[in-house]
């Protein structure tokens, strides 16, 4: 058998619904067997140490495998779900030593020894549905978090709600294929170019219709849903030209406007969603420069 | 006296934490308790209600589409519409619904449940010609057992041959998984979070190639769940007899229904459902009457005490609260402590003299040669998952073929300035409960009352034990170094902690005086 090296991978849960990790399950190239069971690039075998979903382990078994002396170095740490920073209590991942331990200190004291962090989905990035308003418990991103404890291992933000599949897993095997991506892979915040580079309208099989102006005025109408809220001109992903679930579909091509799920402002400067956009609102469409 | 706790309990939806209280052997004390909070009331609240639907989805990533449904038939009666849902509209709301039953379902039974039970190791010296079974001998043999290990050891009882073909099925069931969010994603848009259900019906209608590209996936899922996943139930169930005994818990049944068969201004619970709505107690079937649910926050961390109707309540939370262990709160029906989920809907159901259920259950008993009280354990709810599953995934070869390419697919609607609204619907987990008070066009309160909620509850303010709590005590524990039987038990019950825990802060309003759509 071939030579396969290991590369450990801990996945916290945080401020989370488990959409993140359930996308991931849909992955169709590579696929998700591919990526616990075979070599997602040849040679290199991700190794899954932690992820409350799918690992067999609970409790203090489960714990174990992420005590921060026991863990040693060299993996890499994946967060899905915002860091609540309000109380300990508004979220527990565990039990150690007779203590609940909080995805706050957890995610700081694993994130100093990583080689990186990715922080997976929106919450994640950017804090998203739980930091919205009135953020009832101090939520923040995973880069925030790092930030504020001093922490300056690199992060790479894969948002959406959740994220497509290809987004986080491509990112993945191209760490293994090329280490780290350099700052010209990354937007200015934090997301690889390569999904997140240009706009949903941009590519969108409806901008004809924007153009022409035939728009869709209520639900169930065909036609560009700029009129019924669409956020594609502000949103920056490949959804249109990778599509979802192996190709079948996206929000767009099921009449729904896209809701911006990529953006740091979701869901506070792009709500209403149903709403056409409001330009005052959407403090990204003001600063993006590029 | 021995204490244990299990913190986290992995592979459920969500942060949850058991702790049991053994005498020598036996289960005397169990708590059950929820570890995360996010608040999705509060952020709701202020919003434009139309958007409550994509963002209550966002409380559970394995279920989404169960709040999606809930939300919209709430916001169909606060906006008026609820009798003006186009059939195209109701079909494909069932259609998208009923793909995210399944694929929960078959989520649970493979990647969250059976690893309790099968022996991955057995693949260990495979030689045979399954393409992913010499993946998992390959991976074996490097060392580098995570996930899979480490695990509870000491209880994996299936012979060899039968711990292979399960674990072929859990590989196949990664892709048949898959398709069914597939299938969701022809009407739906995308999973998780899907974008197709709205107030007034759904975003897209249905043409001939959307038809027969679901209907090819839902062949596809349905040989899988009569040739893999019944057969692996009951194999493993035959195998852990045992495990038709434990795990019983209250007895008590509750269900919402599901699947609306016509158009109707009956209030949700009174509509022609082709799962029907009902409470099961001591044997008898009874209507359900929804202003007999009430929440206590006795040991919740939250202000107050309880119990009170769901839209009473004014519960901020209070992390530090003496005496409360969990941001669940305990809903109990007419006083009493209630169980949800595909076994209460297929007790309910046989009770009801369902034909499909009465087929299939029958069946599944004759097999295993048990009675239908075997059902109320372990087991049982693993096999009613399975049966739900197959019963739904028939239904709808039916239903998808009355869908009418070129009518429409969803009622015209404004956001009035003031309405009220209440939706009723059993998602993966069992009843899912949103209630939704618009004013100046704006969500005023927004209420859900989910299923962990009420089976994963802690004790209420008469201290009596939430149904996972009551399924735990008594149990025999064989080794408390390797508790098999307490995750189990809890995994049974397909928890969903995100669900489960939220907050509200309406001002009140009687529940009674809510238009249900």
């Amino acid at each position: 058998m071939a030579e396969v090296t290991e590369y450990p991978v801990v996945w916290l849960q945080g401020g989370a619904c488990s959409g993140c990790i359930v996308s991931m399950l849909n992955a169709a190239s590579p696929t998700i067997r591919q990526l616990l069971v075979d070599q997602v690039v040849p040679g290199k075998h991700v190794s899954l140490l932690f992820q409350p979903t799918v690992m067999a382990a609970s409790g203090e078994l489960a714990m174990k495998v992420v005590d921060d002396e026991a863990i040693g170095e060299g993996f890499v740490l994946c967060v899905e779900g915002s860091i609540a920073t309000a109380h300990p209590a508004y979220c527990a991942i565990g039990e150690a030593g007779g203590e609940e331990i909080s995805i706050l200190d957890k995610t700081c004291s694993l994130a100093r020894k990583a080689l990186a962090v990715v922080a997976v989905g929106t919450c994640a990035s950017f804090g998203g549905i739980p930091a919205s308003e009135p953020n009832p418990t101090g939520s923040v991103s995973v880069g925030q978090a790092l930030k504020d404890a001093g922490i300056d291992t690199p992060v790479i933000n894969i948002p959406g709600c959740p994220p497509h599949p290809d987004w986080f897993i491509h990112t993945v095997a191209g760490v293994l294929l090329n280490g780290l991506p350099g700052p010209e892979a990354l937007d200015d915040l934090g997301r690889p170019l390569e999904f997140y580079g240009t706009t949903i309208h941009e590519n969108c099989p409806r901008r004809a219709d924007f153009d022409a102006g035939k728009f869709a005025r209520k639900h169930g109408d065909e036609g560009c849903l700029y009129l019924l809220g669409c956020k594609g001109p502000v949103t920056y992903a490949d959804c249109p030209t990778r599509m979802w679930n192996s190709g079948v579909n996206w929000c767009v091509g099921a009449n729904a406007p896209c809701i911006a799920c990529v953006e740091p402002g979701f869901l506070d400067q792009v709500s209403p969603l149903y709403e056409k956009i409001n330009e005052e609102r959407v403090a990204r469409l003001l600063c993006k420069t590029t | 006296m021995r204490k244990i706790v299990i913190d986290p309990v992995n592979r459920i939806e969500g942060h949850m934490r058991i702790e049991v209280v053994l005498d020598g052997s036996e289960v005397k004390e169990a708590r059950s308790a929820g570890t995360l909070f996010r608040g999705f009331e509060v952020i709701l609240r202020g919003r434009s209600p139309v958007d409550a639907q994509r963002i209550t989805q966002r409380v559970c990533g394995v279920c989404p589409t169960a709040h999606a449904s809930a939300s919209a038939f709430a916001l169909d009666a606060a906006f008026g519409i609820g009798d003006d849902i186009p059939d195209n509209g109701r079909i494909l709301r069932n259609l998208i619904l009923g793909s995210n039953i399944i694929q929960s379902h078959i989520l649970h039974f493979y990647h969250l449940a059976a690893i309790d039970y099968v022996d991955v190791a057995a693949v260990a010296d495979y030689t045979g010609e399954n393409a992913d079974l010499n993946a998992v001998r390959d991976f074996i043999a490097r060392g580098s057992l995570a996930p899979f290990i480490p695990r509870y050891e000491g209880d994996y009882r299936l012979p060899k041959e039968l711990n292979v073909a399960a674990t072929a099925s859990y590989a196949e069931a990664l892709r048949i998984r898959r398709t069914t969010h597939e299938m969701l994603s022809v009407f739906g848009g995308k999973m998780p979070h899907s974008c197709g259900i709205v107030p007034g019906g759904v975003s897209q209608g249905p043409t001939t190639s959307r038809i027969a590209s679901f209907l090819g996936r839902l062949e596809t899922i349905r040989q899988f769940i009569n040739d893999r996943y019944v057969p692996n139930v009951l194999a493993v169930a035959q195998h852990y007899m045992d495990h038709c005994a434990i795990g019983a818990g209250c007895k008590r049944y509750l269900s919402y229904g599901n699947f609306d068969q016509a158009n109707s201004t009956a209030p949700l619970i009174g509509r022609d459902r082709y799962m029907v709505a009902g409470t099961l107690a001591d044997g008898t079937l009874a209507k359900l009457d929804v202003g007999q649910i009430t929440e206590a926050v006795t040991h919740s961390r939250y202000e107050g005490d309880g119990p009170l109707f769901p839209y009473h309540e004014t519960t901020t939370p209070q992390p530090d609260k003496d005496g409360a262990y969990s941001w669940i709160k305990s809903p109990r029906y007419n006083d009493a402590v209630y169980e949800v989920g595909p076994l209460a809907s297929m007790l309910i159901n046989y009770t009801a003299g369902h034909e499909r259920v009465k087929q299939e259950v029958d069946a599944a008993l004759s097999t295993l040669g048990a009675e239908p009280a075997a059902l109320s354990s372990v087991m049982g709810r693993h096999l009613a998952r399975a049966l739900h599953a197959k019963i739904v995934a028939d239904a709808m070869v039916g239903w998808v073929q009355s869908l009418t390419p070129g009518e429409p697919c969803c009622a015209e609607w404004s956001v009035p300035a003031v309405g009220d609204g209440c939706g009723l619907v059993d998602a993966p987990r069992g009843a899912v409960a949103h209630w939704v008070k618009v004013r100046d066009g704006k969500t005023a309160n927004y209420q859900l009352v989910v299923p962990t909620t009420w089976n994963a509850s802690p004790m209420d303010d008469k201290d009596r034990p939430g149904p996972i709590e009551q399924a735990l005590l008594g149990t025999k524990v064989r080794d408390p170094e390797n508790p098999f039987e307490v995750v189990r038990i809890v995994r049974s019950f397909d928890p969903c902690l995100a669900c489960a825990v939220h907050v509200a802060t309406p001002k009140g309003r009687s529940l009674g005086a809510f238009r249900i759509a």
